[in-house]
């Protein structure tokens, strides 16, 4: 099969004409960015809509109202430091102690990102740019990654704020406190990158955003009494089981990587918490992209 | 499954017209110059590339309007053709501005800060010929047009796509099934059924005079088909229209007449030059499908 399909050039403005009726058609002579710049502004765009900035007042609502939950956490947090001096909720403990509003975020988002394109069939108008089918999807992933992690990280610099103010043992205090506020920080991106891209994941299975949501919400919320009741056996079966669910797979990350007790009883096989998290992780990725590879143009 | 069968075409720059029945391959033939779907045998050439390897270059140059709903209904049309101007790698301001432009081109400049789930078909027909258009591409792949137009808005559309490859200087090519649109306003046409090609060739060289009036009306075509039939007129039947062959001066007193009677609203009564779906059928198979289109 041969085509071939050669149209003119622009078609020159009539340079002598002299009269001039109507600006009409201009062609545009500006710099035209590749795949690279496409991705970023895909991303951007993204993250914009995760937040629902950019978009209708009612899509603001519920993702302002998660981050209003998360940063009311956070100021009780920074209040009862101030008055009592000890510190009740630490930076790690923060990402674990709103894992069900970070869900909630992700239930919601996530369908918000993927779903909508799917139903709406606006993927074609994508895939006939520059943009590759990858690029589509690792551009949505790390929207979702990002948002989940600034939605942990914004309340932590305000702990760290607070932090800072209700310590008086000088500048190795701030570098101590800098520390713990990092550690939380890295902690948050390792939950944020776990969390996105089963979100993701199983939000680009369906055009219906009720039904991603319901999914997403459902692997999360079954898969968690079965760790519980499995790891209630004790042994070894009890010391992987939370493994199953995500939420207590990176609070056993947490536990093996920062030796902060989480109440996930890692026991000999912290190691494999990690070594499971990344290979989920991959193989999440490696699916995304397979499913977008499917998907129809 | 073979969608396209092994055909050579050359076509050249202007308004090309793609034609053939649903299912024949136009999606398909649309999805390979795009580079979306690779042939398994062959090579494809556009605007002098090659799909396979440069197909990120071709579709930076090319503008798509895909045949069904591809529009997000809660976004507002202003703010979606910007994105697709930056997803095509225009600067931000650049898109904005041509976003702007090509929603005016396509005159939905006054409603272009509404959503687009609040646009009529008709609307968002044109969001889509304008985020086509908002990359300034050299070559536009429309695939059905009009689909879900009425009379109006068909017309209104084909006089659009007319003018953007006359006017814009950017070549066109326009999928369509019903031959009887595209014909209007296309340079050259290539027909294809089941995956291979009919015939190719520019419009003026397939003209054959034949005299035939188009008549349309808005509502009760079945009425005036019977009442051309009883007034003696050899009435063929073409999706909306009614074909009646130009025999003497007569015949449009008769057909006006006959509207009249029935009290209908006439949309169209013009005279075409021939009827290109005729000649398509009475073509032979091609043999070694060799055409050239000029």
């Amino acid at each position: 099969m041969s085509a071939d399909i050669v149209p003119s050039q622009a078609a020159p403005v009539e340079p002598s004409g002299g009269v001039i009726h109507d600006i009409g058609y201009q062609r545009y002579e500006g710099p035209r960015l590749g795949r690279g710049y496409a991705a970023r502004s895909l991303y951007v765009h993204s993250l914009r809509t995760a937040f629902g900035l950019g978009r209708s007042a009612k899509s603001k609502i519920f993702p302002w109202l998660v981050v209003a939950l998360v940063t009311m956490v956070a100021v009780v947090a920074v209040a009862v430091r101030g008055e009592s001096g000890n510190a009740v909720l630490g930076y790690l403990q923060f990402t674990d102690a709103v894992s069900m509003p970070t869900l909630l975020f992700l239930a919601v988002v996530a369908p918000e990102l993927v779903s909508r394109d799917l139903r709406a069939q606006v993927l074609p108008l994508y895939f006939s740019r520059p943009l590759r089918r990858g690029d589509y999807a690792l551009a949505k992933l790390a929207a979702m990654t990002t948002a989940v992690w600034l939605l942990l990280a914004g309340p932590q610099v305000l702990m760290f704020i607070g932090g800072v103010f209700s310590r008086n043992d000088g500048f190795a205090g701030i570098v101590d406190e800098f520390h713990d506020f990092w550690v939380g920080l890295s902690y948050a991106a390792i939950a944020a990158v776990v969390f996105s891209t089963l979100g993701i994941l199983l939000a680009s299975l369906s055009g219906r955003r009720a039904v991603a949501a319901a999914v997403i919400a459902g692997v999360y919320l079954v898969t968690a009494p079965v760790a519980v009741v499995l790891a209630s056996l004790g042994g070894t079966v009890g010391r992987v089981a939370p493994i199953l669910n995500p939420v207590t797979l990176v609070q056993g990350v947490e536990t093996w990587l920062y030796g902060r007790d989480t109440g996930v009883d890692v026991g000999q096989h912290g190691y494999l918490y990690l070594v499971v998290a990344v290979v989920l992780v991959a193989a999440y990725v490696t699916l995304l992209l397979a499913r977008y590879r499917k998907v129809a143009a | 499954m073979t969608a396209l069968d092994a055909f050579t075409v050359d076509i050249e720059p202007g308004i090309i017209g793609l034609v053939g029945a649903n299912g024949a391959g136009k999606s398909t033939l649309i999805k390979t110059l795009l580079g979306l779907s690779a042939p398994t045998s062959g090579t494809v050439r556009v605007l002098g590339l090659d799909p396979g390897p440069d197909g990120e270059a071709i579709r930076a140059r090319v503008g798509y309007m895909p045949e069904h709903d591809s529009l997000p209904p809660d976004m507002v049309a202003a703010e979606f053709v910007t994105h697709m101007g930056r997803m095509s790698g225009l600067p931000r301001t650049a898109a904005r501005e041509r976003a702007s432009e090509a929603l005016r081109h396509v005159g939905l400049y006054e409603e272009r800060y509404r959503q687009i789930g609040g646009y009529s078909t008709g609307m968002k027909q044109r969001v889509k010929l304008a985020q086509a258009l908002v990359h300034d591409p050299d070559l536009l792949l429309l695939d059905e047009p009009t689909n879900g137009l009425d009379p109006a808005g068909r017309d209104a559309m084909l006089a659009l796509v007319y003018r953007i490859g006359t006017e814009f200087g950017i070549s066109v090519m326009v999928c369509s099934h019903l031959l009887g649109e595209v014909e209007r306003i296309c340079d050259s046409l290539v027909a294809i059924d089941g995956g291979k090609l009919l015939r190719a060739d520019r419009v003026s060289a397939m003209t054959v005079r034949r005299d035939v009036l188009a008549v349309e009306v808005d509502e009760g075509t079945e009425q005036l088909e019977a009442g051309l039939v009883q007034a003696g007129l050899p009435v063929t039947r073409e999706g909306r229209m009614l074909l009646v062959p130009l025999e003497s001066e007569q015949t449009y007193d008769t057909i006006l007449g006959t509207v009249a009677a029935l009290d209908l609203p006439l949309h169209r009564l013009d005279q075409r030059r021939h009827r290109v779906a005729e000649l398509f059928s009475t073509q032979p198979p091609p043999r070694e499908v060799e055409d050239r289109v000029s």
